[in-house]
């Protein structure tokens, strides 16, 4: 594990922590950000066949990088009549509160923030942060644009989570763990132990679980794009109504903030995923490290798995965005509360009594 | 003095000034935001005592809805800005002695109790315990539970539609 070499390396309990905490923030989420933010704007530009930034660095590779310096000089502006210290609390709270989810994530069997029991249900309870801090946005920007984008966001984050919970619960009842990092080592092997194809038992429950598993799968990712606040689901942004909803007034770093966190939720949501559904770090071939005797080499190829699967699922989330028109509230609500919740109410009570009988 | 205690100190500290703030502030919002830092440092400090289900919970249930609930309601109210809280002080005398009476009585049971203290190594995980004893022990309790939630659903919708 890598919080055993950071205690050999300084030598105290504190420090290895401290840097255990912090890593998953240097080494993961800043260049993930960094690389999402062109990769965005080139997948946009290539759907609507345009070339994107092409202008700083080789097709336009450092223009984030000149973005920020920008972003990083920019004036702080604060609106007159804004509830200061709200408005500075905000983002504050949101990208702590989508930087929690990090802690929970099996980026690799060497390397979990904080391997706790409660794994999925500690990442579930965290967004309820996010929800506070958009809403502490909204109403403090004294901006109806951003109360009524704020309001239309909590209303559907909170909305969206109980079809998200309900799938997580027919995950847990088939596996019995909550811990991510024992429900990605059950989906070890090849790629039909994953818990989309049935998960690891063999037998008869595998092949009534496939259809289930899969209807499942597009059920929890359609709600956690919705919680995200992404296309099609990006009513608290709309930029046709809304100006840009809940960070209208904001400006400088703590845009930069908003920016990151929903980068970093985006990430999230797709970890979320492909931990419970897709095996988490497991390859779904095999590993190069047990071919060559290199055991060492095995942790590393875990991680570039759980990215390469993660990643891949944003970008699924950017080609629907530049795919899909938005949805209006009313059908919003209806796809939430008419559609998904039943299916996943039956899907739950169909895996109750297979793991019962 | 080690890590712990001082993280449990900072986790008091937290939820006893916040919840200070939550009675003395004068805005609405502001007194419902400082009870979001309440239940966070109840939170924190159930985590240190081993309680990992129950502090998840609390952020689930307090945090992710009864808060944002609560939110809602004050932002969707007209003018909150200009609702005057009455936070001054009335009927000194008797709340006095009321006050001193919880005091006192919360003060003796928590001299009296014969509090177990264990030396544990670290806490084990405590979710499927729960679930055994409501499911065994408490199981018409429980369920009990289940259907007066269930009343409680049913009774919100049919107020919703008229």
């Amino acid at each position: 594990m890598i919080y055993d070499f950071f205690f050999k390396l300084t030598g105290s309990n504190f420090l290895a922590d401290v840097i255990q905490s912090l890593l998953p923030l240097f080494i993961f989420i800043l260049p993930f950000a960094l690389f999402a933010v062109l990769f965005e704007r080139k997948v946009s530009a290539h759907m609507q066949d345009r070339l994107g930034p092409m202008r700083v660095g080789y097709h336009g590779i450092l223009q984030t990088i000149a973005d920020i310096l920008k972003l990083i000089q920019k004036e702080d502006i604060i609106p007159t009549l804004a509830d200061k210290p709200l408005f500075n609390i905000a983002p504050v709270l949101v990208f702590a509160g989508s930087y929690a989810a990090f802690a929970a994530i099996p980026f690799s069997s060497a390397f979990i923030g904080s391997n706790i029991d409660l794994g999925v249900i500690f990442i579930i309870a965290a967004s309820g942060f996010v929800v506070a801090g958009i809403l502490m946005a909204g109403w403090s920007s004294n901006n109806k644009y951003s109360l009524l984008g704020a309001m239309r966001s909590a209303a559907q984050i909170i909305s969206y989570e109980i079809p998200t919970v309900l799938v997580v619960l027919s995950i847990i009842m088939i596996t019995g763990t909550t811990n991510l990092l024992t429900l990605s080592e059950m989906q070890t092997g090849h790629f039909w132990n994953w818990m989309i194809f049935g998960g690891p038992q063999m037998g008869l429950a595998k092949f009534i679980f496939i259809p289930i598993m899969i209807i499942n799968f597009v059920i929890i990712y359609i709600s956690t794009l919705a919680e995200v606040n992404r296309t099609p689901f990006d009513i608290p942004e709309a930029e046709s109504e809304l100006v840009s909803g809940y960070h209208t007034e904001y400006s400088g770093m703590k845009f930069a903030m908003f920016f990151l966190s929903e980068y970093a939720n985006m990430f999230a949501v797709s970890a979320i995923v492909t931990a419970l559904f897709l095996g988490g770090y497991q390859s779904p071939v095999g590993y190069l490290g047990n071919l060559f005797g290199a055991h060492w080499l095995i942790p590393i190829e875990q991680f570039f798995w759980f990215t390469a699967k993660g990643i891949f699922f944003v970008f699924v989330q950017m080609w629907l965005r530049w795919t899909l028109p938005r949805l209006r509230v009313d059908q919003l609500m209806a796809l939430c509360w008419k559609y998904l919740i039943p299916i996943a109410f039956v899907n739950l009570l169909i895996i109750g009594l297979i793991t019962v009988l | 003095m080690n890590i712990y205690d001082i993280v449990f100190y900072l986790f008091a500290a937290i939820t006893v000034l916040s919840a200070f703030f939550v009675v003395t502030t004068r805005n609405i919002v502001y007194s419902a935001y400082y009870l979001l830092f309440t239940f966070f440092g109840v939170a924190g400090i159930y985590v240190l005592l081993g309680a990992d289900f129950i502090a998840m919970v609390q952020l689930i249930v307090y945090v992710g809805g009864i808060l944002i609930l609560i939110l809602f309601g004050v932002m969707l109210t007209n003018k909150i800005t200009s609702v005057e809280i009455k936070t001054g002080s009335v009927q000194v005398v008797p709340a006095a002695v009321g006050v001193a009476l919880l005091a006192g009585i919360l003060m003796a049971s928590m001299v009296d109790t014969k509090w177990r203290s264990v030396e544990t190594a670290m806490p084990s995980a405590t979710t499927q315990g729960i679930g055994m004893l409501l499911i065994q022990q408490y199981a018409i309790v429980f369920e009990l539970l289940g259907i007066l939630l269930l009343i409680a659903l049913i009774g919100a919708a049919s107020m919703a539609r008229k």
